[in-house]
């Protein structure tokens, strides 16, 4: 009886012991990090990536507008099953946003998840979607973001309740959940086709509302981009794939055109948080926006059961 | 024999009452005012895009059928028509009627310049196309929820 005691006891602790070390933020490989260093940044080059990972949509001040965008003060509230999300200061101020940083403390963040003390952020900031990012694409995004404006507005506290607050939890969720492998295979190797993945699995980060998630925040399995619940509230998010009704109809120019203006082939408008999106999507190149539409098409069709 | 004259009478009669009853609902009423936008806007559309020819009278007739629409959208909003039919009005609507009105009578003055301008050509038609259309996200925004 001892020995079992003693037995149960040892393996607790190797248990908490192993949770321990397999919950541990892992920043980005010295030599990653080195690389990305060395490619410099191009700010001209980096706002793609800027309107691209719609950096100002959740950084910017509520309800900003036009050159306010550009103004990363964060503040804006993201509801979630698990709490409410406040977006921080990401300006350059050095108190109040990340004027501090290195490119090295900015490449943790966006590929591992990983703040510069060394803590796991919620992925609520979707760095799950951004590890797929070039090295080129992280310089160059944080040279642009450089040259914005600073903001002095201090970031708030997010408002999430146990067990969610304890960060280190997160260690497990990456474990199950974090990859940077893509999340569909296709066929075709044609290379519009690879540049839309890479949009919209990358920084475009599309995935994040489209795809529906297990009560632990994790994907659902072989249901990418089907649609999902609005994790704000009432509401749906639409099916991307050829599988749904959403926009299984439109063409490759009617995906491009809406994302250019906003309209549906029946000039129906885009609504809810995607209109904020659509702002951005309009200030790619038309090349993108063909890429990413091309994408959405080459997709495995996913019908989800509720449409 | 009787039973199955009663029953097609009252077949034809449900054809006949159904549909109408259906079309006055205000859920009904005002999809249908902003299918008419929609196809308004697709027509400006097309001349903007460049795949159709400018005509000045058409451009006109859709700016003046999104006024009209814009005049009275928002009498189809009474308590009791948040969801049914199909509904995609937002609850917003109705717990923030002060700021929906305020969206439409943007959207109204807008609608209602561009029939004042009366574009004469298509450079006309792109600078009235612009802001008017503006209104459609800025109010979907909010008072629009998608639920299929």
């Amino acid at each position: 009886m001892k020995r079992l005691a003693l037995g149960l006891g040892v393996a607790a602790i190797a248990g908490a012991g192993l949770a321990f070390v397999l919950t541990a933020p892992r920043p980005v490989a010295a030599e990653r990090l080195e690389a990305i260093a060395a490619t410099g940044g191009d700010a001209a080059a980096g706002e793609t990536m800027f309107w691209a990972g719609g950096c100002a949509s959740c950084h910017a001040a509520p309800g900003a507008e036009g050159d306010a965008k550009l103004v990363l003060s964060g503040g804006v509230k993201l509801k979630s099953d698990f709490g409410t999300f406040i977006a921080p200061n990401i300006s350059p101020d050095p108190q109040a946003g990340i004027g501090e940083w290195s490119i090295s403390d900015f490449a943790n963040a966006m590929l591992a998840g990983v703040s510069p003390d060394g803590s796991h952020y919620y992925p609520a900031f979707p760095y799950g979607s951004y590890t797929r990012m070039t090295d080129g694409d992280i310089a160059d995004l944080f040279a642009f973001m450089k040259t914005l404006p600073e903001s002095k507005v201090a970031s708030l506290p997010h408002e999430i309740g146990f067990p969610f607050n304890i960060r280190r939890s997160l260690g497990g969720w990456k474990l199950l959940f974090f990859t940077d492998q893509p999340r569909v295979q296709l066929a075709s190797d044609d290379p519009q086709i690879k540049r839309g993945q890479y949009l919209v699995e990358g920084p475009g980060h599309c995935g994040e509302c489209h795809t529906p998630r297990n009560p632990i925040g994790g994907f659902v399995s072989n249901a990418w981009l089907s649609g999902a619940q609005n994790p704000e509230g009432e509401g749906v998010i639409p099916n991307l794939t050829p599988g749904g009704k959403s926009i299984s109809s439109w063409s490759t120019s009617d995906i491009a055109y809406y994302l250019e203006s906003g309209f549906t082939p029946d000039f129906d408008s885009v609504g809810g948080s995607m209109v904020d999106v659509q702002k951005n999507m309009a200030k790619l190149k038309s090349d993108d926006r063909d890429a990413i539409a091309a994408y959405l098409k080459a997709l495995p069709e996913r019908p989800n059961g509720w449409e | 024999m009787k039973f199955r004259t009663l029953f097609a009478a009252a077949l034809i009669g449900a054809a006949a009452f159904a549909p109408a009853i259906a079309a006055d609902e205000p859920q009904v009423v005002r999809q249908e005012m902003m299918k008419k936008v929609g196809g308004a806007t697709g027509a400006m559309a097309k001349m903007v895009k460049g795949e159709v020819d400018y005509d000045a009278a058409a451009a006109l007739a859709a700016l003046t059928t999104i006024s009209e629409v814009a005049a009275t959208f928002g009498d189809y909003f009474p308590e009791g028509s948040e969801t049914g039919m199909d509904s995609e009005a937002a609850p917003a609507i109705w717990t923030d009627m002060d700021g929906f009105k305020a969206k439409l009578a943007a959207f109204k003055a807008d609608a209602d310049a561009g029939v004042a301008a009366a574009p004469a050509d298509l450079d006309g038609l792109k600078a009235v196309f612009g802001p008017l259309t503006k209104n459609c996200g800025s109010c979907h925004e909010t008072y629009r929820l998608k639920k299929s």
